[in-house]
């Protein structure tokens, strides 16, 4: 039997077998086609052809489905079908147009009119009807269709549903809010809107005590308003309020009422109406609402309280940031200005963070925002410090210290009004506009301070500062956002002097059995930062005179956490010790503080942890320790069997440990290894590469799997890949090729390693069959130059490499490859439809669950069911 | 209501409390701290500890010598440790009808007290105190008796020359009246007086109050007591703990509407959270002993060492310690580790279904039962055979004056491989060190104190909102060496009360009701008035009977038959008061202006209304009467004509109710 008969004959044998017989698995559905060329099994692909949504079969459904939904006797069983209905429905009316689609489809008209007989309607079909309605009516000729019958109005109209019980219901008016959203897309609309009274039945769902009903409605009249004034600014140059639209004045008017008011949920409403107006719209009219509007915007800074503080800072950050306002004047900096020395110091610091990111805002006033993010830093140092000794953070910020000093001694509002404004400051620290001069020897003084007062080492002079340490003792949100803050602040220039002290808190708090855990790890991540940015000795490679102080008294700490009964302590430490080894491992001075600790030895001792992320970190660090040479007590020179025993020793994590992570942490470190060319690992590539193959196949990670791929294509990439040439781009026929010498295609082609890619192929797990199948692809498309050279042969090989095929693709895996030859293996990768299994795998496993007629048969199916189900109750 | 404090120490209490006719006394702590101030007995002859130098004044003077030597610039006496009783003089102590105790750890003066001052009454403790206080006691009395010292120092407390000692020999307080340890023999009578409670057990004293224990959460059989007339209550919380250690949950709810909260017994560490203590210790444990090292931790042989023994159990195998050995030497020991396991109903929930699996409630079982963790009576006999280093040894006494602890200090005080964790609260560590400096081993302090902390407090104190709190006046300000921490003290309304060695408080209540029965015949007969809506009255005629300060109200005798007997009736007179016939009682006001109407339409005219400050006077001058109507009596004055009085009573008494 020559070759290609028994190529012909494999075809056959595969199709035979495909789909596999387990296919209860859903996640074996892209699999289940033919993956070899020629044999594409032909499937419905309607989300191919967005040009013809609608198609024959569900135009088929449609009347039944309408038929469901209009009979109250025929519950629908949940709202997600509705969602989805619905959303086809907006996918079908965006390609085609709505008119045509009622016109082939009265059914769907039949089913508006029906929900107009109220009684016979459940409320979510009602709602899904309004939505349905309104999606329809968004193209005008629809619209004017839908009007000539007065459905409209029957369903949006004072007549309609408002009059109805099932009003009461929230998705009923929601839907109806939502349908008239869609509605209004155009003139026709508008005029409708004024004339059947909608707009003012929005004014009142805007206090709706449904949340989403009320943000809703916000939201309808923000997109009216701007339907109205569409158009205008391009007749008239911006024109006055007088002028406009009748719709926009009404609109305008109810907000200028509710901004009068003296109820604080109606002045929120006004503002949360301009605030989106203002961040959606930037046509020019928006210049002449707010002029109209801010003064009465600046009134409400004259109540007090001030009314919805927070809804203000959102409205004037909303018009601060509109292009429309980026030159012009208008008032709004007074406004902003005063609104900052009129909020609370809570209220007025989002504020003030928003004022200083925006780029054209004057420096007067970014002084005065910078000022009160500072201000309760200042107010700590003022409260701490005898003699203040930092002008730049307290100049001209206390102001308004008398109301932070009062926020500052209630425990709740203290710890909240400090967190919110480390947050801030740390949000401002990278931005390229920050203010400037930045002032980073006062913040680094006011977050060590705070950091102090936090663990209890701080000694304030006075009674003021006393109470603070009363009141952020222990505070353990304080805590974390100072160390927060701190690592951030690593990033800039700091004076000489206060660096000791940095590290000296940062030590307090790594030392400190007070510390939890969450703590604990922010600081690690601030020491980490401050030691790496820490400036190094000019023309020495080592560090300045602070470091090996500094490391003197970390190793012990170090060790100290390693030894933690805590296993997220020995996690952070260990995930520290790794970070600053692979940053420091070749400096001398950490070096040698490392040799005279015994963290590698602790390190080792962790590979046994009881906890597997604490097994896996501790693989990570040990892998960091051996490849830079770290790993000193067992790996010096005179202990070269060490080093083995660490490779022993990952190779048994991997075929032993029962958690994934420790076994994804060793591929891996093998991965990278084989990458570095680890000395381990260069002694003899094939063998590791073929050992760790042979482990991970028979892993239940999928991600070990996963890894193990990427493991292989380093590997093939080693000896195939050309340097600098990416493995996934396809040689241009035109580049001269290398002569592929025989002894690396038969490594290529060893059954070990397309074993472990073939099974790979046939994974139940999506992304593993993704991987293998890109990995076949590229080792297909590097050899496919030398293929066909030579005859495959009438070769035994290709007998047994069906039969493994078959059974692994029928889901057996015991049978293995056996030891075909190269060239037996290259055909098979040949006659494989990589191509097409790559789309496939790229597609969702539920791509043929989603099709539009699945979704119409299955709500039709269960209402089959939940009939069959009434009948067995009964 | 009085409140006599008899001992200074804020977690070792000892309080009476003068409540009705009855004298409780609170605990009956024993402060040994004063044992700091005397040389360690070694249980193995020591030279460095025989060879210290004499103590000698500035001027040369050397007759304090043989009492007192001298030790890296410290002085101490070399005699057998005393302790500091509580006050004795401030109240006679064989008045006092019953002591409560609280835990085990509060009821080591209990010999003291029931032994030497003439207490005839009973004390009251749950088993599991019972039990573990007697280790404790046992334990004391074999240290201390097991290393007999022929010397016993007492000029150094002569007044005149204590003065002239170097501190804190110089400041210590009362020592005349520092006592030896107690014999087996006073621990066995003592305990003898004791009566078994259970919690939530009402124990009636007298008929005048009821105590109740409640779970306190700090230590096996540890409780709080509420002390409880019919109209007062008074809470005592001693050590208390809300977190989940071993014993049950800390009962907060009966705590609530105290008049008065007597708070004793917080943490003593309150900077110190227990949770890092332990990972402190862990960690260091596992340092010291991969280094080769020895890590002794001197302990009481009951208490935090179960939750200790708890942990490492967790945590031995993680950090590869499974080889090394845990040696637990104590007279008690055995027992220690024995009882812990025996008390199911006492502890908190997890260990108790345990039990019913069947389990051993704490893992130390295991420990014991895998040779992990061996235990010993005491270094001599088969610990030496059994010893290996590196090890960790768990023993007593804290104090460090005391106990096979002084051994192990002496032997491996030199090596800085070694380590000693001090993980009990109540003595300086630092002056715990001090006879064995200088001193190569590695110290680490983790207090674990399981206690109540301010912030619990403040939260229990909300909770429960007593009327008026007492506690220590340690606990109203700061601790002196963070005086700045204003967050570590007592914060209530009104501010608490606080209290110092031998002061005494009158409590700042009033008793204002008193609970009287009723016979049920008595009963049957009364007839209620409703005067307002919702309030009925009856009056009551009856003979009032206390016995056991229970008092009773039964019906009066009949009235004396003028038929009887001469004799009967004399003697039913000798029994009761004469009953006399009632007038009926009055309820009701005059309304002013329908009187002067009414007096008006009953021909009296020229009526003149004066209003007082407590009501209204009726002046009919005509007739030169007065009437003085007020809130609670009506007067009618007028001179000798009294035929108009009883016509202007009647006229009076229209307005009123009569029952």
């Amino acid at each position: 039997m020559d070759g290609q008969t028994r190529l012909g004959m494999l075809h056959r044998l595969l199709v035979l077998f495909w789909p596999p017989p387990q296919t209860e698995s859903v996640i074996l559905s892209p699999l289940s086609f033919s993956i070899y060329r020629g044999h594409k099994i032909q499937h419905s692909d309607w989300h191919k052809e967005p040009l013809r949504i609608m198609d024959p079969e569900c135009s088929r459904l449609l009347p039944a489905l309408c038929a469901v939904l209009a009979d109250p006797r025929q519950p629908v069983a949940d709202d997600t079908c509705l969602e989805k209905l619905l959303d086809w429905f907006k996918k079908v009316t965006e390609a085609e147009s709505s008119l045509l689609l009622l016109q082939e489809n009265p059914c769907l008209v039949e089913l508006l009119s029906h929900v107009l007989r109220p009684q016979d309607v459940s409320p979510r079909v009602l709602s899904f009807s309004l939505r349905l309605a309104g999606t329809f009516a968004a193209q005008e000729d629809c619209f004017q269709y839908l009007q000539q019958g007065d459905l409209l109005l029957g369903l949006f109209g004072e007549a309609g549903t408002l009059g109805w019980a099932a009003w009461n219901v929230p998705t009923v008016r929601s839907g109806w809010i939502q349908g008239l959203s869609s509605l209004a897309q155009h003139p026709s609309a508008l005029h409708f809107l004024a004339d059947s009274g909608a707009v003012d039945t929005v004014f009142s769902l805007q206090g709706d005590p449904s949340l989403f009903v009320a943000s809703a409605a916000s939201q309808l009249l923000v997109h009216i308003l701007a339907l109205s004034m569409h158009g205008e600014a391009v007749e008239h140059h911006s024109p006055q309020g007088s002028a406009w639209p009748t719709c926009a004045q009404k609109i305008v008017g109810h907000v200028e009422e509710s901004l009068r008011s003296t109820a604080a949920p109606q002045v929120t409403q006004a503002l949360n109406v301009l605030t989106t107006t203002f961040g959606r719209c930037h046509s020019p009219w928006t210049e002449v609402l707010w002029e109209q509007l801010s003064p009465l915007v600046a009134c409400l800074l004259e109540r007090d309280p001030i009314p919805a503080g927070h809804s203000l800072v959102d409205l004037l950050l909303s018009v601060a940031r509109s292009p429309v306002f980026s030159s012009a004047d208008c008032g709004l900096w007074e406004t902003v200005a005063q609104t900052l020395s009129r909020l609370s110091p809570t209220q007025a610091g989002p504020l003030a963070l928003g004022t200083l990111k925006l780029q054209h805002c004057p420096q007067a006033l970014r002084t005065q925002a910078f000022g009160i993010l500072l201000q309760p830093l200042a107010c700590v140092l003022k409260a701490t410090t005898q003699a203040p000794t930092s002008p730049g953070l307290l100049d001209g910020t206390l102001g308004g210290s008398m109301t932070v000093d009062a926020l500052l001694s209630s425990k709740s509002a203290c710890a909240g009004l400090l967190c919110q404004t480390l947050a801030q400051l740390e949000e401002l620290h990278p931005l390229p506009h920050r203010p400037s001069p930045w002032p980073q020897a006062s913040l680094l003084e006011a977050v060590v301070t705070i950091l102090q007062l936090c663990d209890g080492s701080a000694a304030p002079g006075s009674s003021v500062g006393g109470r603070l340490c009363g009141t952020l003792a222990g505070c353990v949100r304080v805590q974390r956002a100072a160390l927060d803050f701190l690592g951030t602040l690593s990033q800039g220039t700091s004076p000489q002097e206060l660096v000791p002290q940095v590290f000296a808190v940062l030590l307090e708090y790594l030392e400190s059995p007070d510390s939890s855990p969450t703590v604990l790890k922010k600081a690690f991540q601030a020491t980490l930062g401050w030691l790496l940015s820490s400036p190094k000795t000019p023309g020495c490679s080592d560090f300045g005179p602070h470091i090996p102080l500094f490391l003197g008294e970390l190793f012990p700490v170090l060790q100290k956490r390693l030894c933690s009964p805590c296993w997220e302590v020995r996690d952070s430490a260990l995930e520290f010790f790794t970070n600053l080894s692979r940053h420091w491992g070749g400096q001398a001075d950490f070096r040698q503080a490392l040799f005279s600790s015994e963290a590698p030895t602790l390190t080792q001792q962790l590979l046994r942890d009881p906890e597997s992320y604490v097994r896996a970190s501790a693989v990570t660090a040990m892998a960091q320790l051996s490849s830079q040479g770290l790993h000193a007590t067992l790996a010096s020179p005179e202990h070269p069997e060490a080093e083995q025993g660490l490779l022993r020793e990952f190779l048994n994590i991997l075929s032993a440990d029962s958690e994934g992570f420790p076994r994804r942490a060793v591929v891996q470190v093998f991965t990278q290894w084989l990458r570095d060319g680890h000395a381990e690992v260069a002694r003899d590539t094939e063998q590791f590469v073929a050992t760790v193959l042979q482990v991970v196949s028979q892993d239940l990670d999928w991600e070990v799997r996963v890894q193990g791929l990427e493991l292989a294509q380093v590997f093939l990439t080693q000896k195939l890949g050309q340097p600098g040439h990416c493995p996934y781009t396809v040689a241009l026929p035109e580049a001269p090729l290398p002569r592929l010498r025989p002894e690396v295609l038969r490594t290529l082609c060893q059954p070990w390693l397309l074993e472990f890619a073939f099974r790979a192929l046939f994974d139940c797990d999506r992304p593993v069959a993704q991987k293998a199948c890109n990995l076949l692809l590229f080792l297909r498309d590097k050899t496919a130059p030398y293929a066909g050279t030579q005859e495959t042969g009438d070769s035994p090989h290709l007998d047994s490499m069906e039969a493994a095929l078959q059974r692994w693709q029928a889901g057996e895996q015991g049978q293995p490859l056996g030891d075909p030859e190269p060239e037996a293996m290259l055909a098979v990768l040949r006659s494989l439809d990589l191509e097409g299994l790559q789309g496939r795998l790229a597609e969702s496993s539920d791509h043929v669950e989603k099709s539009p007629q699945s979704l119409l048969q299955d709500m039709l199916a269960t209402v089959d069911i939940l009939e069959e189900n009434e009948a067995d109750c009964y | 209501m009085k409140l006599y404090c008899l001992s200074g120490h804020p977690t070792l209490p000892c309080n009476v409390l003068k409540f009705k006719s009855t004298t409780i006394m609170l605990d009956c702590g024993l402060d040994m701290t004063s044992t700091l101030n005397f040389l360690p007995l070694p249980l193995v002859q020591s030279p460095r500890l025989s060879n210290l130098p004499g103590w000698s004044l500035k001027d040369g003077n050397a007759f304090l010598d043989k009492e007192l030597k001298e030790c890296s610039g410290h002085v101490f006496v070399d005699s057998v440790p005393e302790f500091c009783l509580p006050e004795t003089e401030l109240i006679d102590l064989s008045t006092v009808d019953v002591i409560l105790i609280s835990n085990y750890h509060c009821m080591m003066a209990l010999p003291y007290i029931t032994e030497h001052t003439g207490f005839t009454g009973t004390v009251y403790a749950t088993e599991p105190t019972v039990q573990i206080g007697r280790l404790l006691m046992e334990e004391l009395v074999n240290f201390i008796e097991r290393v007999p010292k022929a010397q016993s120092a007492s000029l150094w407390k002569n007044k005149d020359i204590q003065r002239l000692l170097p501190s804190p020999l110089k400041d210590a307080v009362e020592v005349s009246t520092w006592r030896r340890c107690y014999t087996m023999q006073e621990v066995n009578s003592a305990l003898s007086k004791i009566q078994l409670v259970g919690y939530s057990q009402k124990i009636e004293l007298f008929g005048a109050v009821q105590v109740t224990p409640l779970s306190s959460g700090y230590a096996l059989g540890s409780s709080n007591w509420i002390i409880q007339s019919h109209y007062e209550k008074v809470s005592y919380v001693s050590g208390s703990s809300l977190l989940t250690t071993h014993p049950q949950p800390m009962d907060q709810a009966s705590l609530k509407n105290s008049d008065v909260l007597v708070l004793t017994g917080l943490t003593q560490i309150p900077t110190a959270n227990p949770d890092g203590m332990v990972g402190e210790f862990c960690s260091n444990l596992a340092l010291t002993v991969r280094n080769g090292g020895n890590v002794l931790v001197p302990c009481y042989p009951s208490g935090v060492i179960y939750d200790l023994l708890e942990c490492l159990y967790q945590y031995i195998d993680s950090a590869g310690l499974s080889n090394i050995p845990f040696y637990f030497i104590s007279p008690v020991a055995n027992s220690s580790l024995e009882f812990s396991q025996i008390f199911a109903e006492w502890l908190c929930h997890n260990k108790q279904s345990k039990v019913y699996l069947p389990e051993p409630p704490f893992p130390h079982a295991e420990l014991i039962q895998t040779n992990k963790l061996k235990h010993y009576p005491s270094i001599h006999g088969d610990f030496s055979n059994d010893f290996r280093q590196p090890c960790v040894v768990f023993t007593g006494h804290p104090s460090l004056r005391f106990g096979d602890v002084v051994h192990f200090m002496e032997l491996w005080g030199k090596s800085s491989l070694n380590t000693v964790i001090f993980t009990e609260p109540d003595f300086s560590y630092l002056e715990a060190l001090a006879p064995y400096q200088p001193l190569a081993m590695k110290c680490i302090y983790c207090p674990i104190d399981t206690r109540l902390n301010f912030i619990q407090v403040s939260k229990l104190l909300k909770e429960v909102q007593p009327l008026h709190v007492v506690c220590p006046e340690q606990y109203t300000q700061p601790p002196p060496a963070q005086s700045h921490r204003m967050d570590l003290m007592i914060d209530c309304q009104p501010p608490a009360m606080s209290y110092r060695r031998a002061d005494v408080l009158a409590l700042p209540f009033k008793r204002r009701y008193e609970k009287i029965e009723i016979m049920p015949e008595l009963a049957d007969s009364l007839v209620p008035m409703e005067i307002k809506p919702g309030i009925s009255l009856a009056t009551v005629s009856a003979v009032l009977h206390t016995k056991d300060n229970k008092h009773v109200l039964q019906p009066p005798p009949r009235p004396a038959q003028p038929t009887s007997g001469k004799k009967r009736k004399q003697r039913v007179s000798e029994d009761v008061p004469d009953c006399q016939v009632l007038k009926p009682l009055l309820s009701g006001s005059i309304p002013v202006e329908q009187f002067v109407q009414t007096l008006e339409k009953h021909g009296f005219s020229d009526i003149k209304v004066e209003d007082t400050a407590k009501g209204h006077i009726v002046l009919l001058q005509e007739a030169e009467t007065l009437i003085q109507i007020e809130e609670d009596s009506t007067h009618i004055i007028c001179d000798n004509d009294e035929m108009l009085r009883v016509r202007l009573r009647d006229l009076v008494l229209k307005f009123l109710q009569k029952f």
